[in-house]
């Protein structure tokens, strides 16, 4: 890991209430590259990932302290300015959350938001990330339709392409196929293989063989904090860590 | 053991008998108004008694059109004032206010609608009429009792803010903060999310708030009754005096017994309030049950 | 993006002055009726009755009007919670499987909470004439107590709702009867019953409509059900259309006193809810 990294957390701390969810975490995720986050469930993990592109804002009763920079900029910084952070960073949720609008105004929606008023460069936009997660042949014919009639497995892809029309640079996955079927959830991973060309990518997920397959290294999360980093063949088959062994175990035997 | 089951049996039906009882209540009022209004029917049809303007109960003219107008005055203004504060109060409550804050706020919407109406009735004589009579009127007409519908509609605004505001709270607490989340990760705004996905999504609630909230102004009987001018005449203006139908039911009690049909036209208001309030709340019930339902699937 | 800031600026501070205009309208309220009524207050008002008639006596409290609402607004919660909490036992426990039953049913008392009281004192008058009584303690009290009924049910039935299954489950497999297991249930929310009960007092002590035609006006303490009752805001609504200057202050004073006990009772049943609600988590 020699590249400069994309992502720098340090000594991030976050509790909520008088709960220490993350505890010292320090990492550094290295740019273009899928990373997942594992671990057992209400270790910290989601927390960790909206930690990224500061969602734990609106969680009531939260203190963070520490330093999170993307591109060399404190996101956690007085001065920052949090739309513009999370605008560099798409979301996919646990569930799809098409917003109750089109199909069409789904994919434009942070475009316009962001002050593309144009026809035609929005229609642009529109069909060049229906088209890049595989969309656009399903519904081109009904963009105007609600989103909501889509299947869940389209609904997923519709909402990544809608984070993928404001340009992000970091594409955050939260157990994105925890709701989905099979088919759809190959899918969803065979686009973010592709995805990594341009964007770096971080996933949570509680499938091993989901991080086996889809992700350059793995980040193992435990009680709040980062017991093990590595690369991801080296991490499943030969961890270093008693914990981390202890996790895999199931995965390997 | 069968002494057991019996009376389980016994108690089933003796709660069945209490509760059809209770449901009923809403088809004996309709009916027992309906059956006093008859006379006034025979008489008048519906068509005469809505739209006519005279009101001479000595000479047996009973027009209601002057109170239906009176009412939809009082109700439309109240509406105006209350919904964009109280969907405004709502919305800061729910997206924006810290913890601590929303414990400090919570428990005084409450306490407003604890307020007896009679108590709003008369902080409307003792703070609303002056000001409206000193201060507002003189700017706009040359002389202003401050009687007025104004004046019955921003007592009734105050009235309603905790019927709004709670229900809009409750509506705009069930938006999944996911998809909150999805419109923020794009770079929106707090408000741009407000504005564009949870009020849309937030719209039908926002539609059955109001719609119990006009059919609760419909029935305000004292508070407005104090403050607007009860005048049996159609408003043309904010600063007039109104008479709205419920006022009209509460302030002639006394002599309407000694009037031929006299008790029979007010039943008949009675009816006519009953009927447009009944189907104004089923509306929203049905509006809010179904957003339940939905969110719970 | 500054015009994007200065937005969510300007909203945000619109949100803001609204909930003070909102919040504060209570303030303004109580605020009004304490600095109006209090000059007027003295200890007179709550233990005499009116001398020389409500309406232009300068004399004297309203003894009569407190303990006439007290009398009403008590006996229809009596009267009321005697009804409705078999009725929310019947729908939560006796009907329980058939949720289209329940839920309709819900709605109905939901429609009957939004019947405006001028209503049910209309309501009310009729059957008083049907049955030959005379506007009396015994008519307030049967308006008012068809005022409450929707506001019990609806109390209780939500409190009901947050006994946990496996609490009924439980003791329904132990080879309780329905009636029985209603019995645990009721046990277990007492406190709920509580606050039905203050929810219901609250609403009746301080509506006028429902009293205006059915409960009568007296000067004296009614001594039996048969007689006419005065009522706290009857009396403020009264006193307040009074030509005589210490007449309308003891209007001001009265309505000091309602708003007393109303803010008393609020605050209890607030009290109340937030013990509640902790403990059943």
């Amino acid at each position: 890991m020699t590249q400069t990294p994309h992502i720098s957390v340090q000594h991030l701390n976050v509790h909520i209430g008088n709960q220490h969810i993350l505890k010292d975490i320090t990492i550094n995720i290295p740019d273009k590259k899928v990373i997942s986050i594992i671990g057992p469930s209400g270790c910290g993990k989601t927390t960790l990932l909206k930690s990224f592109n500061r969602l734990l804002d609106n969680t009531p009763e939260v203190k963070i302290t520490g330093k999170v920079l993307v591109d060399n900029e404190d996101i956690y910084d007085a001065n920052a300015e949090v739309t513009h952070i999370r605008k560099k960073m798409g979301l996919l949720s646990q569930r799809p959350f098409p917003l109750p609008m089109s199909i069409y105004d789904n994919v434009a929606y942070g475009p316009r938001i962001h002050g593309i008023r144009k026809k035609s460069e929005l229609d642009q936009l529109v069909e060049e990330q229906l088209k890049a997660t595989g969309l656009w042949n399903e519904v081109k014919d009904r963009l105007n339709a609600s989103a909501t009639r889509l299947s869940i497995g389209q609904q997923q892809r519709l909402c990544l392409a809608r984070g993928l029309a404001v340009g992000p640079e970091i594409i955050l996955g939260d157990e994105s196929t925890s709701a989905l079927d099979p088919v759809s959830t190959s899918i969803i991973e065979d686009l973010f293989i592709s995805l990594k060309e341009k964007y770096t990518i971080v996933l949570v997920t509680h499938i091993l063989r989901q991080a086996r397959r889809v992700s350059d290294y793995i980040i193992f999360v435990y009680m709040g904090k980062i017991i093990e980093f590595g690369p991801t063949e080296e991490l499943l088959l030969n961890p270093k860590e008693e914990l981390t062994k202890e996790y895999v175990k199931g995965y390997i035997s | 053991m069968q002494l057991r089951l019996l009376k389980d049996k016994i108690l089933a039906k003796l709660m069945l008998v209490l509760t059809l009882a209770s449901v009923s209540v809403i088809l004996v009022i309709g009916i027992g108004l309906y059956y006093k209004s008859v006379p006034i029917l025979h008489r008048l049809s519906w068509g005469e008694l809505i739209t006519s303007s005279v009101w001479k109960p000595l000479k047996g003219l009973f027009g209601f059109y002057p109170f239906i107008m009176g009412t939809l005055w009082v109700t439309g203004i109240a509406i105006i004032i209350a919904l964009p504060l109280s969907l405004l109060t709502a919305l800061y409550i729910t997206e924006y206010a810290s913890v601590n804050i929303k414990r400090l706020l919570a428990p005084f919407v409450n306490l407003l609608s604890g307020i007896p109406p009679v108590i709003f009735g008369v902080w409307g004589v003792l703070f609303i009429i002056p000001l409206i009579q000193n201060h507002i009127a003189p700017h706009f007409v040359e002389f202003s009792t401050g009687y007025s519908v104004l004046a019955g509609g921003i007592v009734l605004a105050v009235m309603i803010f905790p019927l709004i505001v709670s229900i809009i709270s409750e509506v705009l607490r069930t938006i999944p903060q996911e998809l909150k989340d999805a419109s923020l990760s794009l770079g929106a705004t707090q408000w741009e999310t407000i504005k564009k996905v949870v009020l849309r999504k937030a719209l039908p609630g926002i539609v059955a708030a109001t719609v119990l909230a006009v059919s609760r102004a419909f029935g305000e009987t004292i508070a407005v009754l104090m403050v607007c001018g009860n005048n049996a005449a159609v408003p043309h203006s904010v600063f007039d005096p109104g008479y709205p139908l419920p006022a009209l039911i509460a302030n002639n009690y006394g002599e309407m017994l000694s009037i031929p049909l006299y008790d029979s036209a007010l039943m008949f208001a009675a009816l006519l309030l009953f009927i447009i309030i009944l189907l104004f709340n089923i509306i929203s019930r049905v509006i809010l049950t179904r957003l339940e339902r939905k969110l719970a699937s | 993006m500054r015009k994007r800031k200065f937005e969510e600026l300007f909203f945000r501070m619109l949100m803001i002055l609204a909930t003070i205009i909102v919040t504060g309208s209570f303030f303004l309220i109580v605020g009004t009726i304490f600095y109006k009524g209090l000059p007027f207050m003295n200890l007179d008002m709550i233990t005499k009755t009116p001398g020389g008639g409500f309406y232009i006596g300068k004399e004297g409290g309203v003894l009569n009007a407190i303990i006439g609402s007290f009398y009403v607004a008590g006996g229809a919660t009596i009267l009321g919670l005697l009804i409705s909490t078999p009725v929310a036992i019947f729908i939560n426990i006796y009907i329980d499987g058939k949720k289209f039953l329940s839920n309709t049913l819900r709605m109905v008392f939901d429609v009957l909470f939004g019947i405006p009281s001028i209503v049910y004192g209309a309501f009310g008058f009729l059957i008083m004439i049907y049955f030959g009584i005379r506007a009396s303690l015994l008519g307030g009290v049967i308006a008012v107590t068809l005022l409450v009924i929707p506001i019990l049910v609806r109390t209780l039935d939500e409190v009901i709702r947050t006994v946990p299954n496996e609490l009924r489950d439980a003791s329904l497999s132990l080879g309780a009867t329905r009636w029985e297991m209603a019995k645990v249930v009721l046990r277990q929310i007492r406190p709920g019953i509580f606050t039905a009960v203050l929810l219901s007092f609250g609403r009746a002590i301080g509506d006028v409509a429902s009293v205006l035609f059915t409960a009568g006006f007296s000067d004296n303490v009614p001594t039996s059900l048969h007689e006419p009752a005065a009522t706290l805001p009857l009396a403020i609504f009264f006193q307040l259309g009074s030509p005589v200057e210490e007449v309308q202050g003891r209007g001001y004073a009265s309505a000091l006193i309602l708003t007393i006990i109303v803010l008393v009772i609020t605050v209890l049943s607030e009290i109340l809810i937030k013990k509640f609600s902790k403990h059943k988590i």
